[in-house]
């Protein structure tokens, strides 16, 4: 296969930085549950919130 | 009363699953099934073409469409805010405008791994398309950076909104500019809409169109969860302070 390492860097790269966000997102969404009463957490619960 | 469970859902662990499962068809086929671009000179019989670093197309391309696609429900979720002024619009803004930075960058980092083994330059100060596209992802990065300056985040809302729609007057231009400015692009015009690629290549191209869709969709549903937590407890930590000092006004 020619240009290997360009397709490395190239999917590698993205690869790892879309998994690194995800992560970082589910951390911090798994943080702030922890913190929030759960009935704010619509997706988790029958939509109680007040509209804003 | 308090929860340790995350800002998944069943649904979005379904959209991340078949993204995942979807991702490795993907490389399975980018890689492994598809041919590389080698074509031979009429007359001398020479092999040319972009040989295995075509096999980038199946990323670059659906890179720019998601960017797209996040930057345009970025600017209507905007117009939404600006109309009903309602937090959810503005998370969803937030969301998307912060994904599709992510996936610009994507596109101007994948976009110069690409250009080096077909253009021999990683990087073309002279090309149209980098240049409007680099200028989305600033103006993009801008948006973010506003979002950020202020401790608030509710002053935010309306001044991003508005950057937003602004900001994204520059797609249309970044997606005809190797029309308007054709010889100022190293760019091709667009193969896709005119069909000028095989079957398989197409069947790839459009996998990878649509695991990107996939990604694109979970990571804004859990970026727009997160800004919604953020809000309620930045609410709740107003709405506890001003008990507190009620409570000492009491006191005094």
């Amino acid at each position: 296969m020619t240009h290997l390492g360009y397709l490395l860097a190239g999917w590698g790269l993205s690869s790892f930085i879309v998994l690194l966000y995800a992560f970082r997102l589910l951390k911090r969404g798994a943080e702030l549950s922890a913190r929030v009463p759960s009935e704010h957490a619509r997706w988790m619960s029958s939509p109680k919130q007040n509209g804003r | 009363m308090t929860s340790s469970i995350t800002t998944a859902s069943k649904g979005s662990k379904i959209l991340g699953m078949t993204s995942i499962v979807g991702f490795a068809v993907l490389v399975l086929l980018a890689f492994f099934v598809t041919d590389p671009d080698i074509r031979f000179h009429p007359e001398t019989g020479e092999e040319f073409g972009q040989f295995d670093a075509v096999r980038l197309l199946y990323l670059h391309v659906p890179l720019i469409i998601v960017t797209y696609l996040a930057f345009v429900i970025c600017a209507i979720a905007s117009a939404g805010y600006l109309v009903k002024l309602t937090f959810w619009w503005d998370s969803m803004a937030h969301a998307a405008g912060e994904v599709g930075t992510l996936t610009c960058a994507l596109v101007l980092i994948t976009g110069s791994i690409w250009g080096r083994p077909v253009w021999n330059t990683w990087w073309e100060w002279g090309d149209v398309r980098v240049m409007s596209t680099l200028i989305l992802f600033l103006l993009f990065l801008g948006y973010l950076a506003l979002r950020g300056a202020f401790v608030n985040p509710q002053r935010a809302a309306r001044p991003a909104a508005i950057v937003a729609l602004i900001a994204v007057l520059d797609i249309p231009l970044i997606n005809r500019s190797v029309e308007w400015w054709e010889n100022r692009t190293l760019h091709q015009k667009s193969t896709l809409s005119e069909l000028k690629i095989e079957d398989l290549t197409l069947f790839t191209l459009m996998l990878g169109i649509l695991v990107s869709l996939l990604v694109m969709s979970w990571l804004i549903l859990h970026r727009f969860r997160v800004a919604w937590l953020e809000h309620v407890e930045f609410e709740q930590g107003i709405k506890t302070a001003i008990e507190e000092r009620r409570q000492m006004d009491n006191e005094d």
